[in-house]
């Protein structure tokens, strides 16, 4: 156990299939979400606190920074979302091998870009 | 057996277990208030309000964001384990990476205690 072996697991070496991707960025998401809490928790505690903080959150915030900055939480929550009912869908033994993960894959990813667009146009357009 | 002092749960399949439940929760939770917005685009605050104060929805909020510690602890432990480790950034790893959880776990009680008191402080 305490001889050295050989690793190599240099990633940047590779080329990663679309599942790697997709898991990579679940936990990118992952990771990010963490921190959108405070920003959620944030939001809601203005949005109940006064009538004024409604009106702020219910008029999409003014400033354009604050509207990529929700947008930015509310998309990693809609992929880390999609892709983790992808895994439930695996660990009931659906697109567990390459070839069918590689198109569940496909198809979160799809459903996820679609889904992230949507909150895109219902903060900056709508 | 090795068993991890740091991981929610003290067990891969119980993790994995609460992982998922957890999940359930938060999903139910997105669901209900994106469906709520929906079918109420004139919401005013008042009614924001009194949904958010009724006891049912405040079981359910608060239901979430325990969800949300645990789903958040698990999932950033396995994080932390797999990237700040002796073998990726040498010696100091184990020191930081109690540092990165300790910090992780702190952040995430923040979360339990500020949920609970917007919403009932409100």
């Amino acid at each position: 156990m305490t001889k050295k072996r050989p690793v190599n697991l240099d990633v940047s070496t590779f080329r990663l299939p679309i599942t790697s991707y997709v898991s990579i960025l679940h936990r990118v998401s992952g990771v990010a979400l963490f921190f959108s809490v405070a920003i959620f928790l944030w939001l809601l505690e203005t949005s109940l606190t006064s009538d004024q903080g409604f009106e702020w959150v219910g008029n999409m915030f003014g400033s354009p920074l604050m509207q990529f900055v929700v947008w930015a939480c509310l998309s990693a929550l809609a992929y880390h979302m999609v892709m983790g009912l992808r895994h439930l869908v695996m660990d009931m033994g659906y697109g567990e091998n390459f070839e069918s993960g590689q198109l569940t894959a496909k198809i979160a990813a799809a459903v996820a870009t679609a889904l992230i667009l949507s909150i895109g146009g219902w903060i900056f357009i709508w | 057996m090795v068993t991890s002092i740091t991981s929610l749960g003290r067990s891969g399949l119980s993790d994995w277990m609460l992982q998922r439940v957890a999940a359930a929760v938060m999903t139910a939770y997105v669901i209900f208030i994106t469906a709520y917005l929906m079918v109420n685009p004139d919401l005013s605050y008042e009614q924001w309000r009194g949904l958010h104060s009724s006891l049912p929805m405040r079981m359910f909020s608060l239901m979430t964001i325990l969800s949300i510690a645990a789903h958040a602890w698990i999932g950033m432990w396995c994080v932390f384990t797999d990237y700040v480790t002796v073998r990726l950034i040498g010696p100091k790893a184990t020191i930081v990476r109690i540092f990165f959880q300790l910090s992780m776990i702190t952040i995430t009680l923040l979360y339990v205690v500020w949920a609970i008191d917007i919403l009932w402080g409100m």
